[in-house]
């Protein structure tokens, strides 16, 4: 890897992108019939399938259940075959639980949880393909499944990343948006950020990697927010695109009628 | 496997269907459901295969590896089975729920593939007693609508047939230690396996005196006894197991009766999922994996 810059002197990334490029998402609603919801979502190469059941009864562990809203279960975990080093636990490490977490809080403020008293909902996520931002991809996926299954939200919940590639020839530093696995590992820091994009509010926000000066944040988490910002859009797409497939459905098998 | 709520109505609803030879989804008790089989979906994988099998979804991805051979027999190579239980699938399997059941899969998969006949571990040997491959079997169940094993047998077979393996050459030794060097993937000096023999597993499951293969979930829920036989193409069965809690009568016909029907129907099975795997290989389509 020697020799690899974040950013090269044409101004280009190491996949070949621009700094405030997202990488081509194409994602699909529905893709299993026996969850209440389900999407798959490709960013790059990072490939998240998502599922959601619910909202149901509690069944097992009735101690969780909240009497005002619904308790919100997440699980992350990635096939083993997911990355280019076999892997040897799907899920349940230190990682997979840390995001299984971030999932829970990110969406118990999106979901409209006090619609469902004394119920759970479970979203489950599984990387078929890890080449970077994975957590963001698998928030995107969920945010698909949710809407598949008609679970209210407040607004899509919309995660991306962003890096800072370090200044070249007295030029300010460039902050970069949306990082693959390549990226990742080339060093830099790494600011993950979830939010509401109609609202305006973000949900999620964490910084990793190595040490960010003060002054940088502004710039690198503007452009977080924009790249999540752009992935609205485009679910918003797909999310019209699929419903209006549904109903033309319906319409030919003339279910619509007195539905 | 995933547990199925029926009432008596549905059951017995089931129950009469399958008297007349009909099954809920209009076919006879002998026919599969459709079948879509997918190859070379996975690409940090050496081979890769999707099966889909009406509402059940197994992805399959063999890894290779370079290991030690097994010390009683220094001139084969492994094959190490693992299956993973996706909470996608259903939320039963969330946390450790669905290992019991994985287990149980990986074990069965990998005596079905234990005998010679159905796969010859010798061509993943490298130098004898010193090196050999270790193909890495990862199964993911993404959705369970009954008839798992049969799918990831399928998958696995597919899988197989869809690996490469790098050609591998020793370029010096160092205090007994060999350096080896793998050919590149971009000069295409990858050898596939031969996959040819390797086997189909076929589920038959008993309810009163017919055997319902391909069952669904609602049907196995019905079930009384269920029995999984591998096949090879050449008509040898290479395992068989009788899953669960429930049995067969031992001087019964039902139970002859099951395993030729089982051996027809995995004959029948290996063909099609053969000529299936030669068209995908001939044509190439490009993946199109979850967005179809």
């Amino acid at each position: 890897m020697a020799g690899l810059q974040l950013l090269s002197e044409y101004g280009l990334r190491v996949d070949g992108r621009r700094p405030n490029e997202l990488r081509q998402i194409r994602c699909k609603m529905g893709v299993f019939s026996q969850p209440d919801g389900s999407a798959y979502l490709e960013q790059g190469n990072t490939k998240v399938l998502a599922a959601v059941y619910g909202p149901h009864e509690v069944r097992l562990n009735r101690s969780k259940t909240h009497h005002d809203r619904a308790y919100i279960n997440c699980q992350f975990s990635m096939a083993v075959f997911s990355t280019s080093e076999r892997k040897r636990r799907p899920r349940g490490d230190r990682k997979s639980q840390e995001m299984d977490m971030n999932l829970n809080q990110i969406f118990e403020s999106a979901i409209r949880t006090e619609l469902y008293p004394r119920s759970r909902i479970d979203i489950y996520l599984e990387v078929l393909q890890a080449d970077g931002s994975n957590f963001s991809a698998c928030v995107n996926a969920a945010t698909l499944a949710l809407i598949d299954a008609g679970i209210p939200l407040k607004d899509y919940v919309c995660s991306c990343t962003s890096t800072l590639a370090p200044s070249q020839g007295g030029a300010p530093p460039t902050p970069m948006v949306d990082v693959n696995h390549v990226e990742e590992t080339l060093g830099g820091p790494g600011l993950s950020m979830s939010t509401l994009p109609r609202l305006d509010s973000v949900v999620h926000l964490e910084l990793s990697g190595t040490r960010l000066h003060l002054s940088h944040i502004d710039p690198v988490a503007e452009k977080a927010a924009t790249g999540a910002a752009d992935i609205m859009a485009v679910l918003d797409k797909a999310v019209r695109g699929h419903v209006a497939q549904c109903l033309h459905a319906r319409e030919v098998s003339g279910q619509g009628a007195d539905a | 496997m995933a547990d199925i709520l029926l009432s008596e109505a549905e059951k017995t609803f089931i129950l009469h269907g399958v008297r007349d030879n009909v099954r809920n989804d209009g076919r006879s008790c002998s026919e599969f459901r459709p079948i879509e089989l997918e190859l070379g979906l996975v690409e940090n994988a050496n081979g890769s295969a999707r099966v889909r099998l009406a509402n059940t979804d197994v992805l399959v991805a063999v890894k290779c590896e370079i290991d030690n051979p097994p010390s009683n027999f220094p001139d084969e190579g492994k094959l190490d089975f693992f299956v993973d239980c996706s909470a996608n699938a259903t939320p039963q399997f969330e946390g450790k729920g669905g290992e019991q059941l994985a287990v149980e899969l990986a074990a069965l998969m990998s005596r079905a593939y234990q005998t010679r006949e159905s796969f010859n571990l010798s061509t993943l040997s490298i130098i004898k007693g010193m090196k050999c491959w270790k193909l890495c079997i990862d199964v993911l169940i993404l959705e369970c609508g009954g008839s798992l094993i049969d799918a990831i047998s399928m998958g696995t077979k597919a899988a197989l047939a869809d690996t490469k393996i790098p050609k591998v050459s020793v370029i010096g030794s160092d205090e007994g230690t060999l350096e080896l060097e793998l050919a590149d993937e971009a000069d295409g000096r990858e050898e596939p396996l031969d996959w040819h023999h390797a086997p189909c597993l076929v589920t038959l499951n008993k309810l009163e005196d017919s055997l319902l293969v391909d069952a669904s979930a609602e049907e196995e829920a019905c079930c009384a006894a269920a029995l999984i036989v591998g096949v090879s193409p050449n008509k040898k069965i290479t395992t068989t197991s009788i899953p669960g809690h429930g049995s067969f009568l031992a001087d019964s016909k039902i139970f002859a009766r099951a395993l030729n029907l089982a051996v027809d129907v995995g004959v029948k099975l290996n063909t099609a999922l053969e000529a299936a795997i030669k068209k995908h290989q001939t044509l190439k389509p490009p993946p199109r994996g979850f967005l179809d």
